[in-house]
């Protein structure tokens, strides 16, 4: 295995003060490694949500600690985190999250622009990434002309705009049919394998499950169970 | 990563102003409304002036500070309509916001393109408001017999357009800041 991408250190996540305070996490130490395709599973308020919040730098936690690509994401002001999720993390939703006032090659430039990379340089690289998940022809569609499948597309570009290490997926195939979200699975293993990106994905979906090198079983705020498979090859 | 490799991540400035442009554009007819609330709140505004300037010394004290207080009264009905609208489509954008958040967007880029959003409405609302109810109250006076000195007739509007533009940018603060606030996390929101 290569190295560590991602590593949590008896992460505790609580919310509220006092007899009313929830502990969604409770002590979760693990490591997640480079190039590795990961997913995620437990039930609705198993605190998974929570857990990948917390290794996508979306939030902090209460007690222990996030090291993201070494970095301790506690110390990190909202600038610094701004930029770590800029640089290093990819996200995709299930609700797909394009900008819906911007045509699919500016959703997939704008990160870049963020990251300070020239305009002409980010459309040259936002056609090639928009070409690599299929969509090259479509570059000038707004979000409501796509289909779902489509749009989840154009995400998937947008999160390799700044060649991240790590990919964030939250439940990528939950609004998509299965046809769809097979092609996605597909196209997120095959992003994997060829161009070695971290895939962390929280999902249900158990063709996704399938394709995973492990497989993190979360329930009562702790990592109950690691799973590690030979991914099925179709 | 130190804090030292952090370089300052706000894209150019065209890219705010793009995002702005292209808000607008998407939302046209409730953003159209939120103009013309502004252009009316100016008009009104900006005819009292012209008929104040038409009557010169001639006019009612009283009368004059009654007028005052009514297009005082309009306007800051007008600054809450508009801080009412823009914090709507805070909470409406939730996911919008969110996604730029994880996209790599700073606060101030938010805050930016709200800020830029609200200068293009205030701006158009102004400039239509002040014009016309300046416009349309200096033919009045004229055809009553009584016309405001065109020099007078041209510093409302001026100052109506200004007026108006420092209105939208006050009341975009707080619908700013709490765009701002919004964690990156409520990208992931699936509820509506």
């Amino acid at each position: 295995m290569g190295e560590v991408v991602v590593r949590t250190t008896d992460l505790v996540k609580q919310y509220g003060e006092g007899e009313a305070s929830v502990r969604a996490l409770n002590g979760v130490s693990c490591e997640i490694f480079d190039g590795e395709y990961l997913s995620i599973v437990g039930p609705s308020g198993s605190g998974k949500s929570t857990f990948f919040n917390m290794i996508g730098g979306l939030d902090r936690p209460s007690e222990g600690s996030v090291f993201i690509n070494s970095v301790d994401i506690a110390q990190l002001t909202p600038k610094e985190l701004a930029f770590l999720r800029c640089h290093t993390i990819g996200y995709i939703f299930q609700t797909f999250n394009l900008i819906t006032v911007r045509t699919a090659l500016e959703n997939v430039t704008l990160p870049m622009l963020f990251a300070g990379t020239s305009p002409d340089e980010a459309d040259e690289k936002g056609m090639k990434l928009l070409d690599l998940v299929g969509l090259g022809h479509r570059y000038h569609h707004r979000p409501s002309e796509l289909s779902g499948g489509q749009q989840q597309r154009v995400a998937i570009a947008r999160a390799l705009a700044n060649s991240p290490a790590i990919i964030l997926a939250d439940e990528p195939t939950g609004n998509l049919d299965l046809k769809t979200g097979q092609e996605i699975i597909d196209l997120l293993r095959k992003l994997n394998q060829e161009q070695g990106v971290t895939v962390i994905a929280a999902t249900h979906d158990h063709k996704m499950l399938g394709v995973s090198d492990r497989i993190f079983h979360i329930s009562d705020g702790k990592l109950d169970r690691v799973e590690t498979q030979t991914p099925a090859t179709h | 990563m130190r804090a030292s490799d952090v370089r300052n991540t706000d894209p150019p400035f065209w890219v705010a102003w793009h995002q702005a442009r292209a808000s607008i554009r998407v939302r046209f007819w409730r953003q159209a409304i939120t103009a013309a609330g502004v252009a009316l709140g100016i008009a009104f505004f900006s005819s009292m002036q012209v008929l104040q300037a038409a009557e010169g010394k001639g006019a009612d004290a009283a009368a004059v500070s009654r007028n005052q207080w009514l297009v005082a009264t309009s306007l800051v009905m007008c600054l809450v309509g508009i801080t009412n609208s823009m914090l709507m489509s805070v909470t409406e954008r939730f996911r919008e916001i969110g996604t730029m958040k994880c996209l790599g967007a700073s606060d101030t880029f938010v805050v930016k393109v709200y800020f830029l959003e609200s200068l293009q409405l205030g701006l158009l609302g102004s400039v239509v408001g002040s014009v016309f109810g300046a416009g349309l109250m200096a033919m009045a006076t004229r055809a009553m017999g009584q016309p405001a000195p065109p020099s007078a007739v041209g510093a409302v509007m001026g100052f109506g357009t200004v007026l108006g533009l420092v209105l939208t940018v006050v009341a975009a603060i707080f619908p700013a800041i709490q765009a701002a606030r919004m964690p990156a996390a409520a990208a992931l929101r699936v509820e509506v």
